[in-house]
């Protein structure tokens, strides 16, 4: 029972504070790599509060509802968003021995309830009845149909490699000549990872630039910032997912085994937010043509390499 | 409110425990109550938000947004959905993947070998096949 309190303990404090954390960096290394400054104000020390300050304001702020909105949908949707992320830390291991529940099926879990949270996104886009934020779910319904293939045929190269499902399993099971053995597996399945998560490059449904804000432009207060959290936390889930899959999670070197987790994740938090300001943003066909004619194509020839080398080797 | 939520969870917990602990089905009971925190988190954020926020509305807040001026016609207006055709692929490809996920676990396992090897090409033959076949067809191009 103590044993369970802790790992709830420490999965909550995951999906509360490295979102806020990878946020936070992303203010900064935004900033800088833009020549600016970022945030300096708030908590005095380069802005490190001003995440903080943000919460505090949206806490206090009116919870606008559009008269022609589906209010029930509308009300639930940055709920549907969000919670699914908090769910599948349950199954990532972080550290030898770490998991919340060792499911033999975690792999598998972990993908089914990673893509409910889009729902979230596609829920916000009908409730909102305005035209902005239909466009936007319906963008980022293509979306999913899109990457949703690559993402498991990625995923499944490794449960292949392992020989199992289970996410501690896969950890234990790795090797560091899985690097080179897996590599394009798990480019594909960043790749489609940012897809699923909606961020630059892939942030059309969002696209301020074009629609506004897509789902959430009828959004305010709590519930925005509801959504905000939950563009976070994927981005920490994917990045321990990656790590947990493709770069041997807690396993490395002189380190104990929850730091090297813990930089893994942030390194592949920096990637993200580094191809955020590196590249623009793409149409949705371009996506489209990405996924199917590269990303699916290239998942499938990982999946004839892991096979290969698995039996012959 | 932050007591009644941890109460509540306490006493499903100890339910749970009861009830479903042991067995296959026993490891999905604590993922069953870490959902009820994630609900409970977005529930109590929300109470939070409500305690401390204004509530004004005027029929002009709320609007739909739409640059400023009055919106025309009704929000959910109609688009072509360009994507229908990807939307067929994915479906018969996803079916497809979800059967590598039992079938990976165990294609090395003594006996199996060469055998499956060779029956796991005739898989990803049939994807490929697929998708070369719709790229001759034009699907995967904007329509």
């Amino acid at each position: 029972m103590l044993d369970v309190v802790l790992h709830f303990a420490v999965i909550l404090v995951v999906f509360l504070a490295l979102p806020l954390v990878v946020g936070q960096t992303e203010h900064k290394v935004m900033a800088h790599m833009q020549s600016r400054l970022g945030p300096m104000y708030a908590g005095g020390f380069h802005g490190w509060a001003q995440l903080i300050a943000d919460g505090v304001k949206f806490m206090q702020k009116e919870d606008v509802i559009p008269a022609a909105a589906d209010r029930r949908v509308f009300m639930i949707a940055p709920g549907v968003a969000l919670v699914p992320y908090l769910v599948v830390l349950i199954a990532i291991p972080l550290d030898d021995g770490f998991v919340g529940v060792d499911l033999d099926l975690g792999l598998f879990f972990v993908l089914a309830v990673m893509g409910v949270g889009v729902l979230g996104a596609i829920m916000a886009g009908w409730a909102s009845a305005n035209k902005y934020s239909m466009l936007g779910g319906m963008r980022a319904a293509a979306q999913l149909v899109a990457y949703e293939l690559p993402l498991v045929l990625a995923a499944s190269s490794v449960a292949m490699a392992a020989g199992t499902l289970s996410l501690p399993g896969i950890v234990e099971a790795w090797q560091w000549w899985w690097l080179p053995w897996q590599a394009i597996g798990g480019v594909v399945f960043f790749v489609a990872g940012l897809a699923e998560l909606r961020r630059p490059p892939f942030d059309m449904p969002i696209a301020e630039s074009e629609i506004i804000m897509g789902p959430m432009t009828e959004y305010t207060g709590m519930r925005f910032a509801l959504f905000m959290l939950s563009e976070y936390a994927g981005i920490v889930v994917l990045s321990l997912l990656t790590s947990v899959l493709f770069l041997g999670g807690w396993q490395g070197p002189l380190l104990p085994g929850w730091l090297w987790t813990l930089v893994k994740v942030f390194a592949l938090a920096f990637v993200v937010i580094w191809l955020r300001v590196t590249f623009p943003r793409f149409r949705e066909d371009q996506l489209q043509k990405l996924a199917w004619a590269v990303l699916v194509p290239l998942a499938l020839l990982q999946l004839a390499i892991t096979g290969v080398v698995q039996v012959l080797v | 409110m932050i007591c009644l939520y941890l109460g509540v969870w306490g006493v499903s917990f100890d339910w749970v425990t009861i009830a479903f602990m042991d067995g296959y089905y026993g490891s999905y009971a604590l993922v069953a109550v870490l959902l009820a925190i994630g609900v409970a988190i977005v529930a109590g954020a929300l109470m939070i938000n409500r305690l401390l926020r204004p509530t004004r509305p005027t029929p002009d807040k709320l609007t739909s947004y739409e640059c400023g001026v009055d919106p025309v016609g009704e929000g959910w207006a109609q688009s072509q959905v360009r994507y229908y055709v990807f939307t067929y692929l994915y479906v018969v490809f996803a079916v497809d993947a979800v059967f590598l996920f039992p079938w990976a676990t165990v294609f090395d396992a003594p006996g199996y070998g060469v055998t499956t090897l060779v029956e796991m090409f005739v898989f990803l033959g049939v994807i490929a096949l697929g998708i070369l076949y719709a790229w001759r067809k034009r699907v995967l191009t904007w329509t």
